[in-house]
């Protein structure tokens, strides 16, 4: 698996293979380098951030409260699709509790009064 | 209306500035043109600010929040819907503001703290048609973000900056299709994690040394013609092709906000469009100060937050009268430096933090730093690219004399 490096300036471009049980990383040329091409190998994970509708008009800006697999970042944006908020909105209210079950929320990231 | 300090602008340059002017006891007017605090961080609704300033990931709107509870903690008093129209080297504000109508305000320091506005399709004059459907980037991002607009279904960036990235990804959680990003330069301006997370997670093509060479389309945009660059930047005949698309989004630079002070007598740097400031980010103009955007263009708002608590600090310093006047020397780029900032140094005790951008792209660099035959500073890094800035320390009491930051390079 092909990739390239988002530590630093250098992108470097990483080739990670499985070994036997062992994930190896080539290109690299720091430790940090390492440990992303292993995540990113076993499990890239992402903050999704999107928008809500606001039923008194407008959208509210949403994320999830930490990071979710990325296989799951479309199936986070379509359980956003249907959701319609009432004002008042506060940054850090909880707007799907446990969302798909990921272990996280979507909270709102802006005050709308 | 009088005031110690009046900040123009209300973004993270504008809050910051404020804040800190009236932590060292001034008496601080914000004025902002906007419905409210916060500027561009409002549409910003990605991740990834406040790493360095605030310790944690925040979003855009997370950011600005924490400073304009900070203003609202302070007292600080805000004026929006208000635009200022003319000021004058004596500080004199002519304002317009949508309740209080044409006012007029005396200051003893102004604060810059603008911003910027992008570069538009008439500025890059590409070719074709004019139809609808040509936005710039952080145009369509206020429309989708803030108004709740669906700016295009099938979409071409043109410019890799971070604002184009940004907006590949958005339209894509949107449903929209990107079809490509071109970036006119062999390389990007934008940050690697922005390449790999915005377009490398959803498959969208980053071509370099490509650009549009027409637009085309009669009402609405119907599609572009791209085309690679010889070196000269000149599209290459043979390369032409055409791909359809009903939206272009430009992200193609921004332009420091400072009409407003063109005519006031101050110095202003070619590089960055920004104001020539000393280490108190004071221009050339007695009792005005400029950071942020409007000073040059920032890849971090934490850096933005930073410079804009110093200017603010420095302001207040001045109408108490203890903002050191003595001599100064300038700060000259030197090979491989696109800028250096601040670009003049009042001689004295303390440190110093020079920023400065690199005019290319280098592989192990080494940054030195000299006053006349003596050096004060030399490093190699790994690698350095214009599109993330770099700072070096010094100490005032070094500093005797102009001194020159540059690089030595043996590979590029």
């Amino acid at each position: 698996m092909k990739m390239t490096c988002i530590n630093c300036p250098m992108g470097c471009q990483l080739e990670v293979k499985l070994n036997g049980k062992d994930v190896v990383v080539t290109g690299n040329t720091c430790a940090r380098g390492l440990a992303y091409g292993k995540q990113e190998f076993l499990l890239p994970m992402r903050t999704v951030t999107s928008l809500v509708k606001v039923r008194q008009g407008g959208v509210v800006s949403v994320k999830t409260s930490g990071q979710v697999p990325k296989s799951k970042i479309f199936d986070v944006l379509d359980q956003l699709k249907n959701i319609v908020v009432d004002k008042p909105v506060k940054i850090g209210d909880v707007i799907i509790k446990d969302v798909l079950g990921l272990g996280v929320d979507i909270v709102a990231t802006k005050n709308m009064i | 209306m009088n005031y110690d300090v009046v900040v123009i602008g209300g973004g993270p340059a504008g809050m910051a500035a404020a804040v800190s002017a009236k932590e060292n006891g001034a008496n601080v007017l914000i004025i902002e043109r906007d419905n409210k605090l916060g500027g561009i961080l409002n549409q910003c609704i990605h991740n990834g600010f406040g790493l360095h300033y605030f310790k944690t990931e925040l979003t855009g709107p997370e950011y600005a929040d924490r400073f304009v509870q900070k203003v609202n903690e302070l007292k600080i008093d805000v004026m929006l819907n208000a635009f200022v129209i003319d000021i004058t080297a004596n500080k004199k504000l002519t304002v317009i503001s949508a309740e209080k109508g044409l006012l007029e305000i005396q200051s003893k320091a102004v604060i810059l703290a603008m911003g910027c506005r992008e570069r538009t399709a008439g500025a890059i004059a590409i070719p074709g048609d004019r139809p609808a459907g040509v936005w710039t980037a952080g145009l369509a991002q206020r429309l989708s973000n803030i108004e709740g607009y669906m700016v295009g279904r099938k979409v071409v960036i043109l410019g890799s900056g971070d604002i184009g990235l940004i907006m590949a990804r958005r339209m894509t959680f949107e449903g929209a299709k990107v079809q490509m990003v071109c970036e006119i330069l062999p390389y990007s301006s934008g940050l690697k994690r922005n390449i790999v997370q915005c377009l490398d997670d959803f498959n969208i093509p980053l071509y370099f040394s490509t650009t549009i060479a027409e637009i085309k389309g009669k009402q609405r945009v119907e599609g572009v013609v791209v085309a690679q660059v010889d070196e000269k930047m000149r599209p290459i005949e043979s390369t032409k092709r055409y791909v359809e698309c009903d939206t272009v989004l430009l992200s193609v630079g921004l332009i420091p906000e400072n009409d407003l002070v063109r005519d006031i007598g101050m110095e202003f740097h070619p590089k960055t469009n920004g104001a020539v400031v000393n280490d108190f980010r004071q221009t050339s103009v007695d009792g005005i100060f400029s950071c942020g955007n409007v000073l040059h263009v920032h890849d971090l708002v934490d850096n933005v937050s930073n410079e804009s608590i110093l200017a603010g600090e420095c302001a207040a310093r001045y109408i108490k009268g203890e903002l050191p006047k003595g001599e100064t020397v300038n700060v000259i780029p030197g090979k491989g430096i696109g800028y250096a900032l601040p670009q003049k140094i009042v001689k004295g005790s303390g440190e110093v933090k020079i920023f400065y951008r690199v005019d290319n792209v280098y592989k192990k660099p080494k940054v030195v730093v000299k006053c006349g035959e003596k050096t004060l500073y030399e490093k190699r890094g790994m690698i350095m690219a214009p599109g993330e800035m770099e700072n070096v320390v010094l100490n005032k009491s070094d500093i005797t004399s102009d001194i020159s930051v540059s690089l030595e390079v043996d590979e590029k």
